[in-house]
């Protein structure tokens, strides 16, 4: 069994050959894609995790029918039987930062996506515990987004006078 | 919905610091029926760090749980956005701070997978001696701590000491003896020390004899077995939809070792087994551990046959500093060499993902970079963070006393975690 490219083509989606095998898919296919790809063999989620395209310098090489969003999320999968890693990329607007969770595929992805959502505010529709992870519960602002500046939060100490 | 998924859904307790603290619990009575929530940690000596788990009792047996983490954050990704490539090794080498050479490794083979650059042989094999022995540091140091955990003092000392002497090689060729910075774009900092090849014998031939010790100290012994056997059991589909990676997957019996089945560096050149377990419980975790530490000296010794001789960098003055005996007599050398420290090289536009097999498991890095000297992105997969996804599953109908041992199988290091 193998990813078929009218299969591809059912899902709108692109694939990159290359040293590292890349398929872009429009935001609405993902989860049909992330099933297929289950069905092919990709058991196993490697990595999940998101870029803000908001500052980025070079020029996105984008398939021609996907069109350039502020935040992508990256998908690394990984099949033990065919031997193969697999990257999905899907753009994700700034406006509606949100996309469907793959929890129901891959219940590994929990805390995957519960660190993109609290570094990039970005929801995952369907995840199961859709809280901060890293930073505290009660903290604001994401902190990878590339408009979070580094030294935004001046550092102070439980029960310290505070600067003077 | 899959089994595995109904079991996780079950094992996991969700619930937000917000929550827990609305509930209105009246802590002096525990009527029929009712349960607990007490949290382990942060502040628990056998919770590797700081490491927190909030733990739904029935009397002594644990119902679900949840890690909470964050707690050693640094936002290490972001600094990572904010120092040049040629920093970033640095950074990086921070984040596990048991095998901080195995970092350095995986993301030098991210820039040098964007760099489009060929390593030298020497190189290549250094690298791998580097992170072989740093594989065998980091169990010692787990079986020392595993061995605390479940109340053997003497493993503690036993551990620490056989490390000291892969510590002291490190600093020897490293000049430190953790957070290294060893591994750079390019290769490596220096070329081994004068007489490397005795002190890696000296290695080689008393950590063997050492775990025969431990084998006829701990390994048979009653009371140790009986802590570990049947403790935290974790099947293969369990583990795998879980993310679970490294020696936790093999000793569910899944023979997947980055090493062996997606060779990096020279792996595919050496013999070594792949080490697998039965039942997937903390004592065949504690096994393939201890196992694996001998299939690293048996790559140690065929490291030291093999050694190739040459360069230990690759020689190009925009990627690697030049020789400090160059910098006297060439202008060209003294600005390379200023060049790079200052603002870096540049690294051409795209993005990879590469994984390696650290000792706790697929260890990767997904980089961006936007043909400046900084990568745009900086993401680590750290092991840990996904292993620790298997713990809900593993303390589920175990007794309190347990989790200890079962945390401490997991063998999670928080700073790679939290990161």
């Amino acid at each position: 069994m193998s990813l078929e490219p009218s299969d591809l083509k059912a899902l709108n989606a692109y694939l990159k050959q290359g040293v590292q095998d890349v398929l872009f898919v429009p935001r609405e296919k993902y989860l049909a894609l992330m099933s297929k790809l289950y069905d092919v063999g990709f058991h196993f989620l490697s990595d999940l995790t998101a870029v803000d395209y908001l500052t980025y310098k070079g020029k996105r090489e984008l398939p021609a029918d996907i069109k350039a969003e502020r935040f992508e999320v990256v998908v690394n999968l990984l099949s033990h039987a065919l031997l193969k890693r697999i990257r999905v990329r899907v753009q994700v607007p700034e406006d509606l930062a949100e996309i469907d969770s793959i929890f129901s595929i891959f219940p590994s992805c929990e805390n995957f996506e519960r660190e993109v959502y609290d570094m990039f505010g970005i929801i995952f529709k369907g995840h199961p515990d859709l809280t901060r992870i890293l930073m505290p519960e009660d903290w604001v602002g994401h902190p990878l987004r590339k408009d979070y500046p580094v030294s935004r939060v001046p550092v102070h100490f439980k029960e310290s006078p505070g600067p003077l | 919905m899959s089994k595995v998924e109904k079991d996780h859904r079950q094992s996991v307790l969700r619930l937000s610091e917000t929550q827990a603290n609305a509930l209105d619990i009246d802590e002096t009575i525990i009527g029929p029926g009712e349960t607990m929530i007490v949290n382990m940690g942060p502040q628990h000596p056998s919770t590797h760090g700081v490491l927190r788990v909030m733990l739904e009792l029935e009397g002594e047996k644990i119902l679900r749980s949840k890690p909470v983490i964050g707690y050693l954050h640094t936002g290490m990704e972001k600094t990572g956005e904010e120092l040049t490539f040629v920093q970033g090794a640095t950074n990086v080498t921070r984040m596990d701070y048991l095998s901080p050479l195995n970092n350095e490794l995986v993301y030098c083979l991210a820039v040098e997978t964007l760099l489009g650059v060929e390593l030298p042989p020497r190189a290549i094999w250094i690298r791998m001696l580097m992170s072989e022995l740093n594989r065998i540091s980091s169990h010692l140091m787990w079986l020392a701590t595993n061995g605390m955990d479940v109340g053997s003092t003497t493993m503690m000392i036993f551990g620490f000491r056989e490390r000291e002497l892969i510590l002291a090689f490190f600093e020897k060729t490293t000049g430190l003896r953790m957070n290294h910075n060893y591994i750079r774009p390019g290769g490596v900092a220096a070329d081994l020390p004068d007489g490397w090849e005795d002190d890696v014998e000296v290695i080689c031939d008393t950590i063997p004899v050492r775990l025969e010790e431990y084998d006829e100290f701990i390994t048979g012994q009653p009371i140790f077995r009986e802590r570990l056997t049947g403790v935290g059991t974790l099947a293969a589909e369990t583990a795998i939809e879980l993310g679970v990676t490294g020696p936790l997957l093999r000793a569910t019996g899944v023979p997947w070792d980055l090493r062996r089945t997606m060779p990096y560096l020279a792996y595919d050149q050496v013999e070594f087994d792949v080490v697998v377990g039965t039942v997937g419980d903390a004592f065949d975790r504690y096994a393939v551990r201890i196992n694996e530490i001998r299939e690293s000296v048996k790559i140690i010794r065929q490291i030291l046959e093999k050694m190739p001789k040459g360069d230990y960098r690759v020689q190009d003055p925009k990627i690697t500093p030049p020789p400090r005996a160059r910098i006297d007599e060439s202008m060209e050398a003294l600005i390379h060499h200023f060049k790079i420290f200052t603002e870096g090289f540049r690294v051409p536009e795209g993005e990879c993902y590469v994984a390696i097999e650290s000792p706790r498991g697929e260890l990767g890095c997904y980089m961006v970079s936007d043909g400046s000297a900084k990568p745009y992105r900086m993401h680590i997969r750290a092991p840990s963070f996904a292993n620790l996804q298997s713990l809900p599953a593993m303390l589920r109908d175990h007794f309190v006393a347990d989790a200890v041992a079962i945390i401490s199988s997991l063998d999670p290091v928080m700073g790679e975690v939290d990161r």
